[in-house]
C-alpha cells in the first residue's frame, strides 16, 4: 500500500503527520522510524506510519512487543548520530518506556556536559472518546512534563502537526516526546490564513513549537482567556462559539504545543485582555499539566487576573469503556462552558449591587 | 597530554605500551588498584562526596577485554565503572577530578562515579537501562558502516532486569554487533547469586540465538586470551555474542557496606587478580610497574585537587551539546 493520497493528506492529522515522516525520511538518510506493527501493509495501528516500510525498508523497524527495550535501542542510535522516530502504539504504555525517558535520554547530554546530544522523538497517541477503556485511553502525558531535559509537544488542527513533527525529528537536538490525540487523527486540519481560521482572528508566534492564540474580537478585548492543548483545542474552540452565540461571552483560545518547556507569554498577553483564566486537559486532574498553568499564572502573572483560574479536566478516574461512563468522566464541551460561567461569576472584587 | 593516535583506542594504545603482554596487563591492573584504593582513603579522610563502587577482584575483566577494541568501539558500563574506564581511557586525573566533583573532571562533576563519558565510553548508574543503549549504538554503527562495535557490561544481580532480555531479543533479531559481558561476581550487593538469579546465565544468552559461553577465571592473561576472539566474532559476524565472566568482589558493594561471611571474602582472595599476575613477573619488573602506577594516582590526585570546583553559574550550560 502506497502513502495516504494527496487529498487524505491535505484534510487530516493523520495525512498530516504521515507526509511528514514520508518526507523527513527521503530527505535524512539519518531518519530511522522504530515500532509495533509498523510494516505495510499493515502500517501502525493509527495508520500514521502507513507506506514508509515500503519506501524505506532499510530505516523502518518494526519492533517486538518491548517498549522499553526498543525506546532504549533508540536512545542509543540517536547518541551515535541517527535520528530515530519511535511510536508507541498506544500512549498508555509510555510507561513501559518511562525509565529510558527519565534516567536515559533526558539525562545524558547534561550529565555528559554536552559530550553527547540524545535526538530522539517518541510519538504516541493519547486520549479517549473511542470505547478502549481504562488501558488504552489515557492522556499521560502530564506524568512527563516535568522530567528536565525532555521536550513535550503536542499539536492540535490549529497547528501544522506534519511541521511540528519534522522540526522535532530534524532541527531539535534534544529528546521530544510528541503527543498526538488520537481522536484528532481524522480530523481535518484548521489551517490559519491571512491571520484567520473560521470566525476567529489568529496569532502564532515564532516559537520553534508555536503557541496559536485564537480571538473572536480581533484581539481588542475578551471575557476568558481558554488554556488547551492537543484534542481539547477543537473542544475548547466549540465551547467558545456556544458562548459567543448563546451568552455573548467573548474568548480567547490559547493553544500551547510545547507542554514543556513552557512559554507563559502568550498566556500573559491574553489574560491581560481577560483576566480570566480556563485551563482545559483531557488527563486526570491531579498533578496535571493544567495545575502547573495554573500554578504558574498565580505565580508569575496574579496581578492579571481579576477571578480565580478555573480548570476543565477528566474526573479523577480510570476512563470506562462503555459510552455513557466514558462521557461522564472525561471533559466536555459542556464542562468547558460551565467552567467559563463559573469564571465570569466568580470575581476578586465585590459585586455592587443595584438598588 | 594525550596521544592523539591512541587517545580512542585502547587496542592502539595496549600494543604501543613496552613489555610483555602479562606486563602491560599487569601495569594496567595495578594502575586500576591503586587508583581505587587511594579513592577509599580519600573517602575514609572525608575528602569525598557521595558514593563509589570500586571492582577490586574484578580488574582482569577490565583489561582483559577491553584492550581489544578500538577507536571505532563503543562501551557502556555500569556504576562499577573505574576499571573498565581506566583500561578505555588510561584518563585517571579526569576520573579524579570527577570524583572529586571538580570542573575540569571528565563531566564537570555533573555525573560522579557512576555516570561518566569519555569519547566512546559511557557509564551510568540504573541496571538494565544501558543495555538496549548499547545495542541501539551498536546498530547505530553499523548502519553507518563504521565497522565498529560495542561492549555492555551487566552483573549478575543485572540479570533480573527485564530489559536486559527485551535488549537481547532486539540484539539477534536485528543482529547488532554487541558483546554482552556479564561480570558474574556473585552478589549483587549484599545479595548472594544463589539468592537472587534461577537458572542458568550462558543459557540466558543462547535462548535468544545468541553465541554465548563462560570463563571462570581472575587471570588476566587467560580472559584476555579468550576475549581476542570473541571480540573478533562479534566484528566479522556482525552478531552478537554474549560472555559471562565468573569472578569476585573482593570489596564491599559501595564504600563500607560489607556484611558478606568474612571467610567466604578471605577464601577467595587466592584468586585476587593482582597477585596472580604479578608472581608469574619478575619482581622488579612488579615493583617498577607498581611504582609508576602509584606515581600516576598521586599525580591524578594531584591535578584534581588543583582544579576548582565547577561555578554554579554554568548549570545551565550543555543543555544540548557543544557541537
Amino acid at each position: 500500500m502506497s502513502r495516504l493520497d494527496e487529498s487524505e493528506r491535505e484534510l487530516n492529522v493523520l495525512g498530516s503527520l504521515n507526509g511528514a515522516l514520508h518526507s523527513i525520511l527521503g530527505d535524512d538518510d539519518r531518519v530511522v522510524v522504530l515500532g509495533e506493527d509498523l510494516l505495510d501493509p499493515y502500517g501502525g495501528a493509527f495508520k500514521v506510519t502507513r507506506g514508509l516500510s515500503d519506501a524505506y525498508p532499510d530505516r523502518v523497524l518494526t519492533t517486538p512487543i518491548s517498549e522499553a527495550g526498543f525506546t532504549g535501542v533508540a536512545v542509543g542510535m540517536a547518541m551515535r548520530g541517527l535520528r530515530p522516530v519511535v511510536e508507541i502504539m498506544f500512549g498508555d504504555f509510555l510507561m513501559l518506556a518511562a525509565d529510558q525517558l527519565l534516567n536515559h535520554a533526558s539525562k545524558y547530554t547534561w550529565m555528559y556536559e554536552g559530550k553527547v546530544d540524545v535526538p530522539l522523538v517518541v510519538r504516541t497517541p493519547m486520549g479517549g472518546r473511542r470505547g478502549y477503556g481504562p488501558t488504552h485511553s489515557q492522556s499521560i502525558e502530564k506524568h512527563f512534563i516535568g522530567m528536565p531535559g525532555l521536550v513535550v509537544v503536542a499539536p492540535s488542527v490549529f497547528h501544522d502537526p506534519g511541521a511540528l513533527l519534522r522540526t522535532a525529528v530534524v532541527d531539535d537536538d534534544r529528546p521530544v516526546l510528541f503527543v498526538e490525540n488520537k481522536l484528532m487523527y481524522a480530523r481535518p486540519l484548521r489551517r490559519i490564513q491571512g491571520g484567520r481560521v473560521g470566525d476567529m482572528a489568529a496569532r502564532v508566534d515564532d516559537a520553534r513549537y508555536p503557541t496559536v492564540t485564537l480571538s473572536y474580537d480581533d484581539f481588542r478585548d475578551a471575557d476568558v482567556t481558554l488554556v488547551a492543548y492537543g484534542g481539547m483545542a477543537e473542544l475548547a474552540a466549540r465551547a467558545a462559539e456556544r458562548l459567543l452565540l448563546d451568552d455573548e461571552v467573548v474568548c480567547e483560545i490559547v493553544l500551547p504545543s510545547s507542554l514543556n518547556p513552557l512559554d507563559l507569554t502568550p498566556v500573559r498577553q491574553s489574560l491581560a485582555r481577560s483576566g480570566r483564566l480556563v485551563v482545559c486537559e483531557e488527563a486526570a486532574p491531579i498533578a496535571s499539566w493544567g495545575s502547573e498553568m495554573i500554578a504558574r499564572v498565580s505565580a508569575e502573572a496574579f496581578d492579571l487576573l481579576e477571578a480565580a483560574p478555573v480548570k476543565v479536566a477528566a474526573r479523577n478516574l480510570p476512563i470506562a469503556n462503555t459510552r455513557d461512563l466514558e462521557r461522564a468522566i472525561l471533559p466536555q464541551e459542556s464542562d468547558i462552558v460551565a467552567a467559563v460561567t463559573r469564571a465570569i461569576g466568580s470575581h476578586t472584587t465585590p459585586v455592587h449591587l443595584a438598588g | 597530554m594525550t596521544d592523539p593516535t591512541t587517545e580512542r583506542s585502547p587496542k592502539a594504545r595496549f600494543d604501543s605500551l613496552s613489555g610483555s603482554v602479562d606486563e602491560r596487563l599487569y601495569s594496567q591492573m595495578t594502575l586500576i588498584r591503586q587508583f581505587e584504593e587511594r579513592l577509599l582513603q580519600l573517602f575514609e579522610g572525608g575528602e569525598l562526596f557521595g558514593t563509589t563502587h570500586c571492582c577490586i577482584g574484578q580488574e582482569a575483566d577490565a583489561v582483559g577485554i577491553l584492550n581489544h577494541l578500538d577507536e571505532r568501539d563503543i562501551v557502556f558500563s555500569n556504576h562499577r565503572c573505574h576499571g573498565h574506564f581506566l583500561v578505555y581511557g588510561d584518563r585517571p586525573e579526569l576520573l579524579m577530578a570527577e570524583m572529586m566533583g571538580k570542573a575540569g573532571g571528565l563531566v564537570g562533576g555533573r555525573g560522579g562515579s557512576q555516570h561518566i563519558c569519555y569519547h566512546g565510553f559511557h557509564s551510568n548508574g540504573v541496571q538494565g537501562g544501558i543495555v538496549p543503549n548499547a545495542v541501539g549504538m551498536a546498530m547505530a554503527e553499523k548502519l553507518k558502516g563504521t565497522g565498529g562495535m560495542a561492549v555492555v557490561f551487566l552483573g549478575d544481580g543485572t540479570l533480573g532486569q527485564g530489559v536486559v532480555y527485551e535488549a537481547l531479543n532486539l540484539a539477534s533479531l536485528w543482529s547488532a554487533p554487541v558483546l554482552f559481558v556479564i561480570e558474574d561476581n556473585q552478589w549483587a550487593q549484599s545479595t548472594p547469586v544463589e539468592k537472587e538469579l534461577a537458572g542458568d546465565m550462558v543459557a540466558r544468552g543462547r535462548a535468544f540465538g545468541i553465541r554465548s559461553g563462560e570463563i571462570t577465571s581472575t587471570d588476566a592473561s587467560e580472559i584476555y586470551a579468550h576475549f581476542a576472539d570473541i571480540v573478533a566474532s562479534v566484528r566479522e559476524t556482525g552478531r552478537p555474542r554474549f560472555e559471562v565472566v565468573h569472578t569476585y568482589r573482593l570489596c564491599h558493594h559501595s564504600k563500607s557496606d560489607d556484611k558478606r561471611p568474612r571467610e567466604q571474602v578471605e577464601a577467595r582472595r587466592v584468586g585476587d587478580p593482582v597477585p596472580l599476575l604479578a608472581r608469574r613477573l619478575d619482581p622488579s619488573v612488579v615493583a617498577r610497574l607498581d611504582a609508576e602506577a602509584g606515581r600516576r594516582v598521586t599525580e591524578a590526585e594531584e591535578h584534581a585537587r588543583s582544579l576548582p570546583f565547577p561555578d554554579p553559574s554554568t548549570l545551565e550550560d550543555s543543555l544540548v551539546s557543544a557541537r
